[in-house]
């Protein structure tokens, strides 16, 4: 489990990168907490500086967007999904578990 | 009822097209047109990471998986030659006629030549990934690039291949680079990323011509200074690509002329992407916009147009970018000389800042280098801040 920040630090429409063996970007859509690739698939524009729109997000270079909960990419010029990542809240304290074997939807 | 649909030019603008006729739910024919023998690819990587050998054809080809469901009949390999407006037939350079109920032009632009170049080897200009293809061959033996015009392709040039190794010297004719889109001040902001990495920029000087007999040997410049080079790059604009459509009937300028919403003159036709100057309300003119964006969203609308749709188009601010020696540049809104600008994040000196464009006390445009999250920021505020201004 990587540590990301306490939970007061992320208020909701926020989002932050963590460093992994791949950046992950972690995001408070009204409360919900998502965690994706931070790297969009296209180029290297990190998806934590993007624009929050409902559950998704919008690369802050050519604006493909990616689902938050499935990682799926609704548009181009990006074509491959990111990946998600679980998250954990414990003691007020963020959490991600990158990259989870494939048990489906958490 | 079986209706076509005939999109001419297999790039973003006519991709875009296609897939929000689609997304429209038209379930008629379509037929895309291109005449490079080319499934769509991506241009601006052609400057950048396909020009340095970084990226692959596959990873800029524009086409993804989900395509294949938008059964599209493409005609690659085919030029237009005309349009028939009283059948709206499309004539092929195969001598075929496409009859189609609804045409989408979208032909794009070209490089263009400098006057005098051509016949000459190791002279190019970077439009299509034929051209990228034979550039970055060149370059790969070569020891000094000049090239001529320092707006974004030829800076994006440089820039990469100065990474390459190469010598690099960049010509201007204007007194400042990139003033037009940015202003002198920022343009001249930007240019000093030559000089941070050891290109040389020489402005307000004019090219006299190219010396060499079957391969270029030097640029002379108007003051009689002789540039060698191994490879000259000519990067002064692009040109649409309309004269196809010259006898057609369909109203031209710098372009298709079009109203707001991506119709032509011509019912049933309408136009998108860099061969379309679109009427802008906040401008009060046609305005043909080159920008990658710009191609693909405005075509949501033309199709929409084409489809019967009368709603008002969106007008988001046009926003392009630029990455050249490693520094993301950024640019949102319409800027006009008389804007004031203000740095309102980091320092143009570190090669990181935000600037606003301001005219009568509001923002009307911003950039950023290397900024990319307060930018997106800025641009959202810009396209909810930008109708009501005007
Ligand atoms: C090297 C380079 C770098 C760029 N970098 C950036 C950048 O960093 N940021 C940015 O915002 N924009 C950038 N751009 C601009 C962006 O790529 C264009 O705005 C975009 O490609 C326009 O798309 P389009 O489909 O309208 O036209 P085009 O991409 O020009 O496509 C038009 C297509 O139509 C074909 N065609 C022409 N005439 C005919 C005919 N008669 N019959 C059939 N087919 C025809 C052409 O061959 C071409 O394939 C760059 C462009 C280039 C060339
Ligand atoms: S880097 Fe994300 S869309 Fe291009």
């Amino acid at each position: 489990m990587i540590p990301v920040c306490p939970t007061n630090a992320l208020p909701p429409g926020e989002a932050t990168r963590v460093e992994a063996d791949e950046p992950i970007a972690v995001f408070n859509v009204d409360g919900e907490l998502y965690a994706i690739d931070d790297t969009c698939t296209h180029q290297d524009a990190s998806l934590a500086d993007g624009w929050l729109d409902g559950c998704a997000v919008e690369c802050p270079l050519h604006a493909s967007c990616f689902d938050l909960r499935t990682g799926k990419v609704s548009g181009p010029p990006a074509k491959r999904p990111v990946r998600t990542h679980r998250v954990v809240v414990q003691d007020d304290m963020i959490y991600v578990l990158p990259h989870p074997a494939e048990e489906g939807a958490a | 009822m079986s209706a076509t649909v005939a999109v001419i030019g297999a790039s973003l603008a006519g991709l875009s097209a296609a897939r929000a006729l689609r997304a429209r739910s038209y379930e008629g024919r379509i037929v895309v047109v291109g005449d490079e023998v080319h499934a769509p690819y991506d241009r601006p990587p052609l400057s950048k990471e396909f020009l340095a050998g970084t990226a692959s054809l596959e990873d800029i080809a524009l086409g993804a998986p989900d395509d294949e469901a938008l059964g599209l009949e493409w005609r690659l390999g085919t030029r237009a030659v005309g349009l028939d407006r009283h059948t709206r037939s499309v004539v092929l350079d195969d001598g075929s006629e496409l009859r189609a109920d609804g045409v989408v032009l979208a032909t794009g632009a070209r490089a263009r030549r400098l006057p005098g170049s051509d016949g000459l080897d190791g002279v190019h200009v970077l439009r299509s990934l034929d051209d990228a293809i034979a550039l970055r061959e060149d370059l790969a033996s070569a020891r000094r690039l000049v090239v001529i015009g320092a707006g974004f392709i030829g800076a994006e040039v440089a820039s990469t291949a100065r990474a390459l190794g190469l010598e690099v010297t960049v010509v201007e004719t204007q007194p400042v680079p990139l003033a037009g889109p940015l202003g002198a001040d920022m343009g001249a902001v930007c240019a000093g990323l030559h000089a941070d990495r050891g290109t040389r920029l020489l402005v307000g000087t004019g090219v006299a011509g190219l010396v060499g007999t079957g391969r270029v040997q030097a640029v002379e410049l108007t003051d009689g200074t002789r540039l060698p080079a191994d490879v000259v790059v000519v990067g002064i604009g692009a040109v649409p690509n309309t004269e196809w459509l010259a006898d057609s009937g369909v109203a031209l300028g710098n372009g298709v002329l079009t109203d707001a919403r991506g119709a032509t003159n011509l019912p049933g036709v309408v136009a998108v992407g860099d061969c379309a100057a679109a009427w802008s309300p906040a401008a009060e003119r046609h305005v043909r916009i080159e920008h990658w964006t710009n191609a693909l969203e405005q075509p949501a609308t033309a199709a929409a147009t084409l489809l019967g749709a009368t709603t008002p188009a969106p007008a988001p601010p046009p926003y392009f970018w630029s990455d050249q020696y490693g520094a993301r540049i950024q640019f949102a809104g319409a800027r006009r000389d008389g804007d004031v600008t203000r740095v309102v994040e980091g320092s143009c000196a570190e090669r990181s800042f935000l600037v606003v464009y301001e005219r009568d006390g509001h923002p009307v445009a911003v950039l950023a280098m290397n900024q990319p999250r307060l930018f997106t920021r800025w641009r959202r505020q810009l396209r909810s801040a930008v109708p009501s201004a005007s």
